[in-house]
């Protein structure tokens, strides 16, 4: 068996920093100043400045050093062991990447110097912009959006200035009810209505339902692909073709896009934008939270309306331009996660398109593999080919007692990251596994058999899994009391 | 291909399991029209060291110190960053975790952000941060949306003309066609601080929130106390947003001179500057907007057995639990990057934060002094500044064309964002600076 529950770990309870640490301790030294000494109050005066930090810690650096070390060993992570968050792609972060982006040649830049001491950085984001476009079939892409959630933002603003300049008052979005929470966000941070579109019952859309809803009022359909089942919508080529007749643009949310390189390209699916989530397909590592990169790539429709600044080409010389009187504005400051867009451009180098196609492919693989080894046990939410990720209900157990979120803990404690739970909302109890191209097939197997030993708990042993997670640094946490009691800082006693 | 570690064995022994005889089958149920224009017509994958190679020549092909002298401050902060930050967000559990949905194996992640929160809430002087927001820009814009939720029958919304004009694009952007708002612009006075006069004949009943920079983009230190006194008589509420965070280690907080949201960037905790991004968005409000801020939030709680532990909690306010009824459409943050700022300003410490600030101070004015004397330029605005400071200068452009020819970069031509200002340069000088490169500037 994969996890010893046997020996037991001692847990080093780590407090908060500042409950460590003693007055008058330093974690910096500065050097010595080499101006002659000056007070300052002669320059900021002493009724502008603050009274000292009271709550902030006083510590050793070697105190920084063990307090956070120690708090990173309680975390699960990709690089520990297999994180099968769905839609999340949660592949292998390259760590030559992050050595390039930590060159000085990038790190340093300032990014208010002139575009003639800059060209590396722009050359390395126009090569970025251009392998994006291949990849996706897509016209013009932006990189300044810092997130996949600020792409769908920047997204459906393009969508609106269409139809503002072109006298359309449109304001109804169509969504999937099985779609991302940021896409009904994003689109109500536009200022449009959300109407939900129902799924099929064979979890895709159909395009006689999807006829139905529209009308001179929709200004656009948002749209995943392969959807957060994790199927590939069979009539997306009609939908978008509907959705044009009337006049509507496709927003295509492409977090699942790691499914389709070489296989389909989203631009030729009817997409007039999409935005690309570098964190996900492009293997930028997910911080705990981010940073991530949401780019948006367009077709010409809609590129008068990107953000600016944008990258422009002058024979061999690149420049950053404002000139482009429609577009919708700045959605950041600067130009985009820059440090991130780096390590994804390197990571495409690397990959090639041989590897980005045989990414797509063994992802696809990866998951009809855990989908053979689970089915029979597992309720399949729909019986239908998956590509890069597969889903289950609670079906199969919903008679036990025994909920998902029992699952997801007794997985804990057979030394996996738990898949998404209860996500998408229109499956009971959703199970969504993505395990990605790059687990192999014995990490594949040990995660199928744990899960296969869990289903006979659900039987055999059920409290061990109410009781679960047993093996963690802390068992489940309530989280009734952390939202009906607020406490979100430390406060001196 | 090293990242794929699938043999010829493995997909034989996995397509036998399937029961289909090639991984082209797996795909036969997409439309062939699409299956057959797909290919994606790119090089072939490249090793290690061409990779490296590759990026070497591209970043050799930037301007960077040692071989240009910089004093570009105006939204991006050189600072010096020690190298346990780097270290500790090196580590893989930290880098390569996501979002804490199980907290029982996230608490690494869940005390780091709960730690953040209680540094950003303190540096603020207000209640509560969450977890982060991208950058300064779009908190900004975050905390004027805020506003206007917790204030939804006030129309206008007062932005200061010195806030960063990033800044003030940005608002613009978010909240254009979105809300029946009117974003007006109030100047600067004489000083280069806000004109009271202009704010309190623009501030009536109908103004949801007055957003000012602090310091400004000038590196003017506001009257955050006055601005909030008549904001709080018309009952407007105050956002301050903070480019050069630095600042606040020696600055009295927003919260303590009245602001209701304040905002910052928070790339000068520890942040290397790469390019203007990923930077973080620092965020905090009053207790009692709580349930109308946007982002992420990290609190405590216990355990079955009574242990402490951390969690994400008050999700009903965000995207996957409200979908369009949600704060924010926000999801990803900027997880890294503020655990980088938190371990920066756990290095600094209560005391070294203040020290930094001091030094970002007495440098700044010893190179405007410098440039006083030497009868170079003359400051701009006489009220007091913070690291950044506008010096007016005879032929600004061209003297700063000059300067940059010589591989000095004198900061930014203010005429660039503001045409008003002519023949003047915003100069920004932290700790970073040696006096030699000051006098350098002050002599060429």
């Amino acid at each position: 068996m994969l996890v010893d529950t046997k020996r037991k770990r001692a847990v080093l309870d780590e407090p908060l920093i500042f409950e460590r640490g003693s007055v008058g301790r330093v974690g910096y030294s500065f050097p010595e100043e080499d101006i002659p000494a000056r007070a300052i109050t002669a320059d900021v005066p002493a009724a502008l400045c603050r009274d000292t930090l009271e709550e902030f810690p006083e510590v050793s650096e070697s105190e920084v050093v063990r307090h956070f070390t120690r708090l990173s060993q309680w975390n699960y992570s990709a690089a520990t062991t297999l994180y099968p968050l769905g839609s999340c792609t949660m592949k292998y972060n390259p760590i030559i990447n992050e050595v390039v982006a930590r060159f000085p040649g990038f790190a340093q830049l300032h990014p208010l110097l002139p575009d003639d001491c800059v060209q590396g950085a722009l050359a390395l984001l126009a090569e970025l912009e251009h392998r994006l476009a291949e990849v996706s079939g897509m016209d013009a892409i932006s990189l300044q959006p810092a997130a996949g959630a600020q792409g769908e933002l920047t997204g459906m603003k393009l969508i609106r200035a269409y139809h503002h300049e072109h006298g359309y008052a449109r304001k109804k979005v169509l969504i999937p009810g099985s779609a991302h929470g940021t896409n009904p966000a994003s689109a109500a941070l536009c200022g449009y209505t959300v109407v939900e579109v129902p799924t099929g019952s064979r979890g895709m859309l159909d395009a006689a339902t999807v006829a139905k809803h529209v009308d001179a009022d929709v200004a656009a359909l948002m749209v995943t692909n392969p959807n957060t089942l994790g199927l590939f919508e069979h009539e997306i080529v009609q939908i978008t073709e509907i959705l044009h007749a009337h006049g509507a643009l496709v927003y295509m949310d492409g977090a699942n896009l790691n499914a389709l390189m070489g296989v389909a390209k989203p631009g030729h699916m009817g997409a007039d934008v999409i935005q690309f989530n570098l964190h996900k397909t492009f293997s930028t590592p997910h911080g705990g939270g981010g940073p991530g990169a949401g780019p948006v790539g367009v077709k010409t429709i809609l590129e008068p309306y990107l953000p600016v600044p944008r990258l422009v080409r002058n024979g061999k010389h690149y420049a950053w331009s404002e000139a482009f009187p429609r577009s919708i504005g700045r959605v950041r400051s600067f130009y985009g996660n820059f440090g991130i867009l780096v390590r994804a451009y390197a990571y495409i180098l690397a990959m090639g398109s041989d590897g980005l196609m045989q990414a797509t492919r063994m992802a696809v693989l990866n998951a009809n593999y855990l989908r053979k080894r689970l089915e029979q046990t597992y309720d399949l939410a729909h019986d239908e080919p998956c590509m890069h990720e597969c889903v289950f209900s609670d079906h199969s157990f919903a008679q036990s007692g025994v909920k998902t979120l029992d699952i997801a803990k007794r997985l804990l404690d057979y030394g996996f990251y738990a898949p998404t739970i209860y996500f998408p909302l229109v499956v009971s109890g959703a199970l969504m596994i993505e395990p990605t191209e790059t687990e192999s097939k014995e990490t594949l197997d040990e995660f199928a058999d744990a899960l296969l030993t869990i289903a006979k708990e659900i039987q055999d042993n059920p409290s061990a899994l109410k009781d679960a997670p047993l093996t963690t640094p802390v068992s489940r946490l309530d989280e009734t009391r952390a939202a009906r009691h607020p406490v979100l800082r430390w406060k001196k006693v | 291909m090293r990242y794929i570690p699938h043999t010829e064995h493995d997909i034989a022994a996995m397509l036998a399991v399937l029961g289909v005889s090639s991984v082209d089958d797996l795909f036969t149920h997409l439309p062939s029209d699409l299956r057959s224009q797909a290919a994606i017509n790119l090089p072939t994958g490249l090793s290690e060291s061409q990779i490296r190679n590759r990026l070497t020549s591209l970043a050799q092909a930037n301007r960077v110190a040692p071989e240009v002298v910089s004093f570009l401050g105006a939204g991006a902060y050189p600072h010096y960053i020690p190298a346990v930050v780097d270290q500790i967000i090196q580590r893989a559990e930290f880098a390569t975790a996501y979002t804490p949905y199980q907290p029982e194996v996230s608490q690494g992640t869940l005390q780091a952000i709960f730690e953040f929160q209680s540094l950003v809430a303190t540096l603020f002087g207000l209640d509560v941060a969450n977890a982060s927001m991208y950058d300064g820009a779009s908190a900004t814009a975050e905390a004027v949306l805020m506003a206007k939720r917790i204030l939804p029958q006030r129309t206008i919304i007062l932005v200061a003309r010195s806030l960063h004009p990033q800044y003030r694009h940005v608002i613009h952007t978010y909240l254009s066609g979105v809300l029946e708002v009117q974003i007006v612009e109030v100047p600067w006075g004489e000083d280069g601080r806000l004109d009271m006069t202009a704010l309190e004949r623009q501030l009536g009943p109908n103004v949801a929130c007055v957003a000012i920079g602090y310091p400004n983009v000038f590196g003017i230190i506001e009257d955050v106390a006055t601005i909030s006194a008549v904001a709080r008589h018309a009952g407007a509420l105050v956002v301050t947003a903070t480019t050069e965070a630095v600042a606040l280690g020696l600055l009295k907080s927003p919260g303590e001179l009245g602001a209701d949201i304040a905002v910052a960037e928070g790339q000068s905790f520890g942040i290397p500057i790469s390019y203007g991004g990923p930077g973080v968005g620092l965020f905090a409000c009053r207790e009692r907007f709580l349930r109308n801020m946007p982002g992420r939030l990290v609190g405590e709680t216990v355990d079955h057995d009574g242990r402490r532990g951390f969690v994400l909690t008050l999700a009903t306010r965000e995207q996957h639990i409200r979908r369009e009824r949600a704060t924010s459409n926000i999801c990803t943050n900027q997880g890294l990057v503020a655990l980088a700022a938190t371990v920066f300003l756990c290095l600094m410490g209560k005391q070294g934060l203040r020290t930094l600030a001091e030094r970002n101070v007495t440098k700044s004015h010893y190179a405007r002094d410098l440039l006083l004397q030497g009868r170079v330029g003359y400051q701009q605005f006489s009220a007091p500044f913070f690291n950044e400071f506008a010096v007016k200068v005879n032929n600004a452009r061209a003297v700063w064309q000059r300067l940059k020819e010589r591989n000095l970069i004198a900061g930014v031509v203010l005429e660039d964002w503001y045409p008003e200002l002519r023949d003047c340069l915003l100069l920004c000088v932290t700790e970073t600076h040696t006096r030699s490169e000051i006098e350098r500037l002050a002599e060429e």
